[in-house]
């Protein structure tokens, strides 16, 4: 589609496109904007409805610094960080090895478990939500950190794609590592996994923003205002203690939303890529 | 001391054999070199001696072990890969590093940040960094090894390889198509080095290639595969020259052999081409043969007569100091190419006609199943039935 | 000529020939022993995390096991009656459906607009798809709480605006003619970055090649050009957009938990907020569980219907 692209800045047609982008992009940005504003906004501000962004009066000190002590929002980031960083090195270390051998190795059984992988791949985790409530009410993890992490330890998505990947790596390089004496294990953490280090960072970023995003299951597995990871947990504040005191509010709506969109900016195609690779490939 | 015995080799894939009843014995420090087109088994076989795949049947020896079932790590065997196989996320020092670190550290002192604390992994570590520096000066890569594979060149790639081959002194070289990845030049310079470091390094080479240049220059003896089977071993001179098959001389020499289709009148005449060859072959009238010329064999005569070709100049390729005229001749299918001397040029002109003499101990007398017909007397060789194949 | 004359002893031995198939037998059973200790914590987790939960969810949908109970009895296919009986499921149901048929071509038409403006010039491209990208990243339920401050009655900026321009206003969240299509809105703006995206890989692989021949053909007009070239070439990327979006839709829970609880009434009720609601608050676990099947099935219909689709992209190409 290089229609008009050639005839430069300035032609009328690429700048009904920049007209056109901007004004998506801005009703696309106003809920942020909207966040942001209201977090800088003193109460009275907030009820006086105005169009303007930016306050009379700066209030975003106070309204950060409530946001920041009423609710324990710092421990509701942590938690979001600790249980992402679980999930991940979990996955990562339960999937890679059985995706080598899926895509390298030739064993009796290896069909079923790849059909098996396809299967769990389509099944959506809400679904299992009844039964691992139940797994983990039966084995008492319940209420802990392990409740958050514990269904999610193996990925039918890192399976396939790090398969996927495992596979174009050549033969050849899996049998010098042979010849050099290195172990099957040792080939899956010092060979491939390197080898497929834009994969696992894919698959990395496509994990964190899932878990990091994720209110559903941590509604379901914690009661502990403690163990709240930050969706959870602003909800939380939203329902108990905010209420309609907007500008802390929001501005906590910003600091959990503000990780992954430092993250996104500043690495803009892995992200895209960890977020749709997979449905791309 | 590593010598390599292979004893009646056997490899199918499904059902599809690839590799029949191969034996082979390889003296100690020798470069032998496995040629043959692609798909002929040559790779699977070296394989094998690699411990990569497992034989269906037969049995591989290296010294005076047999290392059938022995894992890859355990026979002392160093490879170097058609693609080279480097660890592309590891810097050259590292990729060399690695067969040290897996024979001389323990699996504790290979431990990822702990190992390094261990007794002894700080000696070993610098004893290995040691080797690895020398042997990539040895091989003039000593400026790269902060790189990694990515930003090499081919040939520095390839000197790599070499290295991490080299580095933990094996008794025994693997090379499966090391230069085949490379452009002419490099090539002819590296077929060159690598020679070099046989004659230095004194251990087995088993060199596989497709290349019958780089099997004639490198090798002091090439075996020569086709289906799965060994067709001959042999020193290069004696392939070219004295080749058990017809298929052999056919695969061997650029450009090819003239191959003449020929019946035979009496034990000393054979009629081929409008013309009568003196051969000696131990069968009745009648019987096929064929008759391989090399195209340098020939020379040219004033007048037809017996082993003498007639025909008329289709086509003169001028090489530099050599000229390759193709001659029509009645009764043959192919053209028949003759390799003169570049001076003979001026008196050469298309569509003359030209009578090209060969002499009878020139001519390789194939039966119709390929097997050469030795006449006798000749060095070491039988006359019919058919000398006995390899193995 | 050198012939293999003798080989050391062992090989030499006649039942040598024997031994060796075993050797290979050996390896196999070597190498099926490294690749199932590679895969088996993997197996392990997946049956105990994926394949005996699904059963689970089958078999407690047909008792009448309420969590916490000690006993439980059979009763065959009464969950699933009930929960086809009931006018809460059927508002759901009948919800979802709603959302889905106004979120997916919402979603599709705008990302593919907004995929060909983005790629019809070279300027600012990153720019103007990180910008619309964003809202896919964005934590949903911080961002609902950002959208329930917008639609607001009194202070929302929505309100505010429609007024400003004369317009009738609403409480968006609390009428039950307009909580549903809000939702939808709040669902296209989130996942149009991801149908624009998927989109943008499309239109890359589409062969500069048929633009040209499309040029020397006459089509050279951008409308004729996206009739004959652009929209066909990206038939099965649109296919794959819209299952992809229709199962995003299928599993909204977020805004539902934050913003309307379902409400008003059963206005804004949907699948996964019922499946929630009856399994884990009122604890009505095989009701529930019926609920999973029922949104199991669907799911499931629709990733073999993109399996087929995928599969036809390939013979495609």
């Amino acid at each position: 589609m290089s229609t008009s692209a050639t005839h430069g800045l300035g032609s009328p047609a690429a700048i009904t496109r920049h007209a056109i982008l901007l004004i998506t992009g801005a009703l696309i940005l106003i809920p942020f904007v909207w966040m942001v504003s209201l977090s800088i906004k003193p109460p009275g501000e907030i009820f006086h409805a105005s169009f303007s962004f930016w306050p009379k009066q700066f209030y975003g000190i106070e309204n950060y610094t409530k946001a920041l002590t009423e609710a324990p929002l710092p421990r509701y980031m942590l938690n979001g960080v600790f249980v992402c960083t679980m999930i991940v090195a979990a996955q990562v270390l339960v999937c890679a090895p059985a995706a080598y051998a899926l895509a390298k190795l030739e064993f009796p059984g290896k069909n079923l478990l790849f059909a098996m992988v396809l299967i769990a791949l389509i099944l959506p985790h809400e679904v299992l939500s009844l039964p691992l409530f139940i797994l983990g009410y039966q084995i008492g993890v319940l209420n802990t950190y392990a409740a958050l992490v514990f269904p999610y330890v193996v990925s039918p998505f890192g399976i396939f794609l790090f398969r996927q990947f495992f596979k174009t790596i050549p033969d050849d390089v899996i049998h010098a590592a042979r010849l050099d004496g290195l172990s099957e294990l040792a080939i899956v953490w010092r060979i491939m996994v390197p080898m497929a280090l834009p994969a696992i960072i894919a698959f990395g970023i496509f994990s964190v923003v899932g878990h990091w995003n994720s209110l559903f299951w941590p509604l379901i597995a914690v009661r502990d205002q403690n163990l709240m990871p930050p969706p959870l947990g602003i909800m939380a504040f939203k329902n108990e203690e905010a209420g309609n005191d907007y500008g802390p509010l929001m501005a906590a709506s910003t600091i959990v939303v503000a990780p992954l969109i430092i993250a996104f900016l500043s690495a803009q195609r892995w992200f895209v890529e960890g977020l749709t690779g997979g449905a791309v490939k | 001391m590593a010598g390599i015995t292979i004893e009646k080799i056997e490899k199918t894939f499904g059902a599809t054999p690839v590799l029949r009843e191969v034996s082979l014995k390889i003296a100690d420090g020798e470069f032998l070199t496995l040629l043959g087109p692609s798909g002929c088994g040559k790779s699977t076989l070296l394989r094998i001696l690699a411990g990569l795949e497992v034989q269906t049947a037969g049995s591989v020896a290296i010294g005076d072990r047999v290392v059938d079932g022995v894992r890859p790590k355990r026979r002392d065997v160093a490879m170097v890969f058609q693609s080279y196989a480097l660890y592309p996320h590891m810097t050259v020092q590292d990729n060399m590093s690695v067969p040290l670190r897996m024979r001389r550290l323990t699996a504790w002192q290979r431990l990822p940040l702990l190992g390094r604390f261990l007794p002894g992994t700080k000696a070993t570590a610098a004893e290995i960094e040691r080797d690895v520096i020398r042997t990539a000066k040895a091989l003039g890569i000593g400026h790269l090894l902060a790189r990694k594979p990515g930003q090499l060149s081919g040939g520095q790639r390839q000197r790599v390889a070499v290295g991490r081959a080299m580095v933990r002194q094996p008794a025994v070289f693997l090379m499966d198509e090391p230069l085949s990845n490379l452009d002419a030049k490099l090539r002819v310079q590296m077929r060159a080095e690598i020679k070099e470091l046989h004659n230095r390094l004194g251990v087995t080479f088993v060199y596989v290639t497709h290349d019958q240049s780089e099997a004639m220059t490198m090798s002091d003896r090439v075996a020569v595969m086709l289906d799965g089977e060994l067709l001959q071993v042999a020193p290069p001179q004696e392939i070219y020259a004295d080749p058990d098959d017809r298929r052999v001389a056919e695969f061997i020499g650029s450009p090819k052999i003239n191959m003449l289709e020929a019946k035979l009148r009496d034990a000393a005449l054979a009629d081929a081409a409008g013309t009568s060859f003196t051969v000696a072959a131990d069968a009745g009238p009648g019987t096929a043969l064929t008759v391989g010329i090399r195209p340098e064999a020939f020379h040219l005569v004033e007048t037809g007569g017996p082993n003498v070709l007639t025909g008329a100049v289709r086509l003169v390729e001028h090489m530099g100091s050599d000229l390759f005229v193709h001659l029509n001749v009645p009764g043959t299918e192919h053209p028949v190419v003759a390799r003169l001397l570049a001076e003979r040029a001026p008196q050469i002109e298309l569509g003359q006609t030209l009578h090209l003499g060969v002499r009878p101990e020139r001519l390789l007398i194939f039966a119709a199943d390929g097997k050469r017909l030795r006449p006798q007397g000749h060095a070491g060789a039988k006359v019919l039935p058919i000398k006995e194949r390899m193995q | 000529m050198t012939i293999a004359s003798s080989m050391p002893e062992r090989a030499a031995d006649p039942t040598g020939a024997a031994v060796v198939p075993k050797m290979l037998r050996r390896q196999r059973i070597a190498e099926a022993f490294v690749a199932w200790s590679l895969a088996g914590p993997a197996l392990v987790l997946l049956v105990t995390m994926f394949f005996l939960p699904v059963f689970a969810v089958f078999a407690i949908a047909l008792t009448d096991w309420q969590f916490g109970a000690t006993t439980l009895s059979f009763i065959g296919m009464a969950n699933f009656r009930e929960v086809l009986a009931d006018e809460g499921f059927r508002a759901s149901f009948a919800n979802t459906i709603f959302y889905v048929v106004i979120v997916v071509p919402g979603t599709i038409v705008l990302g593919l607009a907004i995929a060909l403006l983005i790629e019809s010039g070279k300027s600012c491209r990153a720019f103007y798809r990180a910008i619309h990208f964003l809202p896919f990243m964005a934590t949903l339920t911080a961002m609902a709480i950002a959208w329930e401050a917008l639609l607001h009655p009194t202070i929302g900026l929505v309100n505010q605006t429609l007024a400003g321009l004369g317009l009738p206003t609403a409480n968006w969240l609390r009428d039950e003619n307009t909580v549903l299509p809000v939702l939808a809105i709040i669902g296209i703006w989130q996942n149009l970055g991801y149908a624009m995206v998927l989109f943008l890989a499309g239109l890359k692989s589409i062969p500069q090649d048929l633009y040209d021949a499309a040029d020397i053909d006459g089509a050279d007009l951008w409308f004729d050009r996206l009739r004959t070239v652009t929209l066909p070439m990206l038939g099965p990327v649109t296919m794959f957009v819209f299952i992809v979006v229709a199962l995003k839709a299928f599993e909204t829970f977020d805004t539902v938990q934050v913003l309307t609880q379902g409400g008003p009434g059963h206005a804004s009720e949907m699948l996964l907020y019922t499946l929630y609601r009856e399994s884990f608050e009122y604890l009505r676990t095989g009701y529930g569980a019926s609920v999973a099947v029922v949104f199991l099935f669907i799911v499931v219909a629709l990733t073999l219907i993109q399996a087929r689709v995928m599969d036809k992209k390939v013979h495609y190409q």
